[in-house]
């Protein structure tokens, strides 16, 4: 690694500190409350792009996380509003449903390649929103609205989380619901990746043949792979259902998929903590430039186009390149 | 019956059209150009203002719009592929420049050309009408064009020596190379030549659909699943890949029509299918 272990653990302490304290203070004293929302948004995005950079860590190009997402979504939705199911068991129950979805897709299309998976994941989104439309359960183009937001979570009457419905500033709630998540999503990625199945995935990413070769089980470990990233993707989804309290088969889109993987070109693909950034200057910048409005897209797409040519290889391949010269 | 395939054949021979670009300009620089139906919707804006504002003649509007993205395709391979593909250390950093060049010429046509509707008037009126088929003289004529365009194209990749080059570029870079093939340059007219077709096919269609500034991305989308229907790079594929999509959305559109609005779903759960069993498409090559 860059940094060694000491330096490392400064820096996750600071980023934590910053995060849910100093953030948290500023925007309550500047009463720009509004922000809480643009930055869950933010850390939710960040948490499916971080399932897209774990594709993209095995060589696959997956343009479908906006599919898991409304698929997550739709499934928390549905148990909280039909079956009356917690959020706190929506959440993980969307994302293994999701998970589950994956490696039915997964076991047939990750046998493509290169740009041939990319545009089926791509395919792949428009499939599930036009499932959406098709299947009864979903309520059609109507969507699914009002729907309650978390419920008090208890374990053997102590309250960990109070219910959300009687707090004052529900967007600060989600805000910490948010980051958290966005938290443990990425020390989850960067345990994996430097465990030895991210080495094995290394290996995926160089060369699937010479892998299945030295006796991998590619195959099961792309699926893996596959699967987390869209565990990820549906919880991302549920969560954003809580936060706006309804879905719509145009909730996520074939757009969203596309900019998943832009926060993580963005950011970089040899960094775990590329989404991350990249999730962050992409969204923030494109909610900044509203100010500008009928050349909000103008301009962030020639900025995104100077982007590319000054730092191809992502914004946190800067670091890389101080270190090497220092 | 009849009605459907004859409307299945005309779409088949527009998209094909548009196909063909796409797979051109991925054949010879491994890029995915997301930027493929806005460059359509761009070439029909120039007919629309060249034809149906200035009153020009339409060949004029057809050749002022292949020429403009023939520019606009050339200049952006120079200026922008070129100089992301020689830094970058993955290949897929040109997808992300694909899809910034995507957006940026959304935003461009907006400003230009404001999001109504917008069509021209029919280059030849009358329809032909028999028993069981109507078919309007211009798709006949506008048909008729894409698939002399379609041929032209595919004797000059087959005869010339651009073509003959581009064609080595597409198998192997490097050999091409070794063999004295200019790459820089044919990568250029490759680029241009692809842009140039989405330039053609938006004008053609711009005469009987219209155009509006908004249906650059699903165009996008239709010619990446052709393309992968017929396997990307190969031209013949593009071309099957064009029709076989026309037949199964007019076909799909008239049998499915009375469960409701299923024929997209049901063409891409098809599609998926499908790949799954022939990864690289009817005649790609494996690896894409």
């Amino acid at each position: 690694m860059l940094m060694s272990r000491s330096n490392s653990l400064t820096a996750v302490v600071v980023f934590l500190v910053v995060v849910l304290i100093i953030v948290p203070l500023a925007i309550s004293a500047t009463h720009r409350t509004d922000l809480f929302y643009t930055l869950s948004s933010v850390a939710l995005l960040a948490i499916a792009s971080g399932g897209v950079w774990l594709t993209f860590f095995i060589g696959r190009i997956n343009i479908g996380q906006g599919a898991f997402a409304l698929m997550g979504g739709y499934v928390s939705a549905i148990l909280i509003v039909t079956y009356g199911v917690s959020f706190w068991l929506s959440l993980p129950l969307a994302g293994l449903f999701c998970a589950g979805a994956s490696i039915l897709i997964g076991l047939p299309i990750l046998r493509l390649r290169g740009v041939y998976f990319a545009m089926v994941t791509l395919v792949l989104t428009e499939v599930v929103r036009l499932l959406t439309l098709a299947v009864p359960i979903t309520n059609g183009a109507k969507g699914m609205v009002s729907i309650p937001p978390p419920g008090e979570l208890s374990i053997f009457g102590l309250t960990l989380i109070p219910s959300f419905a009687t707090m004052s500033e529900r967007n600060e709630a989600f805000y910490f619901l948010s980051v958290i998540a966005m938290c443990l999503c990425f020390a989850a990625l960067y345990r994996l990746v430097q465990s030895r199945v991210g080495r094995l995935f290394v290996a995926l990413q160089q060369n699937e043949d010479l892998a299945s070769s030295m006796g991998l089980n590619v195959p099961a470990l792309r699926v893996l792979a596959y699967s987390i990233s869209s565990f990820l993707g549906g919880v991302c989804g549920a969560v954003f259902v809580a936060i706006t309290q309804s879905i719509y088969p145009s909730s996520f889109t074939i757009a969203d998929s596309v900019n998943f993987m832009l926060y993580c070109f963005l950011g970089g693909l040899g960094f775990v903590f590329g989404p991350m950034l990249g999730t962050l200057v992409l969204y923030f910048g494109w909610d900044l430039l509203f100010a500008t409005g009928e050349y909000q897209l103008l301009i962030y797409s020639g900025v995104l186009i100077l982007l590319m040519l000054a730092l191809p290889n992502g914004l946190l391949s800067l670091r890389k390149f101080n270190w090497r010269r220092s | 019956m009849e009605q459907v395939i004859v409307n299945g054949l005309y779409l088949g021979a527009q998209y094909a059209l548009i196909a063909l670009g796409l797979t051109l300009i991925f054949a010879l620089m491994n890029v995915l150009n997301f930027a493929h139906g806005q460059m359509y919707v761009l070439g029909a804006f120039v007919v629309y203002t060249i034809y149906g504002q200035l009153h020009m003649p339409f060949v004029v509007a057809l050749v002022a719009s292949a020429l403009t993205l023939a520019v606009l395709g050339g200049l952006i391979e120079r200026f922008l592929f070129r100089t992301v593909i020689k830094r970058s250390v993955r290949d897929e950093s040109t997808m992300l420049l694909a899809a910034a060049v995507a957006y940026f010429l959304d935003a461009v046509i907006l400003l230009l050309f404001g999001e109504k509707q917008r069509g021209v008037p029919k280059i030849i009126s009358g329809t032909f009408i028999s028993d069981n088929l109507i078919i309007p003289y211009d798709r006949v004529l506008v048909a008729g064009l894409a698939i002399v365009f379609i041929a032209t194209f595919v004797l000059m990749m087959q005869y010339t020596k651009p073509g003959r080059a581009m064609r080595a570029l597409a198998q192997d870079r490097v050999a091409a190379q070794l063999m004295g093939v200019n790459v820089e340059f044919y990568s250029l007219i490759g680029f241009a030549l692809g842009a140039l077709l989405a330039g053609l096919v938006g004008g053609l269609l711009v005469t009987i659909t219209g155009v509006n500034s908004g249906i650059g991305g699903p165009i996008s989308i239709k010619a990446f699943m052709m393309v992968m229907i017929g396997g990307a790079g190969v031209v013949g594929g593009a071309i099957a890949g064009g029709f076989i999509l026309g037949m199964m959305e007019s076909v799909g559109l008239s049998v499915l029509h009375a469960y409701g609005d299923i024929t997209y779903l049901v063409i891409f759960v098809a599609l998926i299918v499908f790949l799954s069993i022939r990864p690289n498409g009817l005649m790609g090559k494996p690896w894409g």
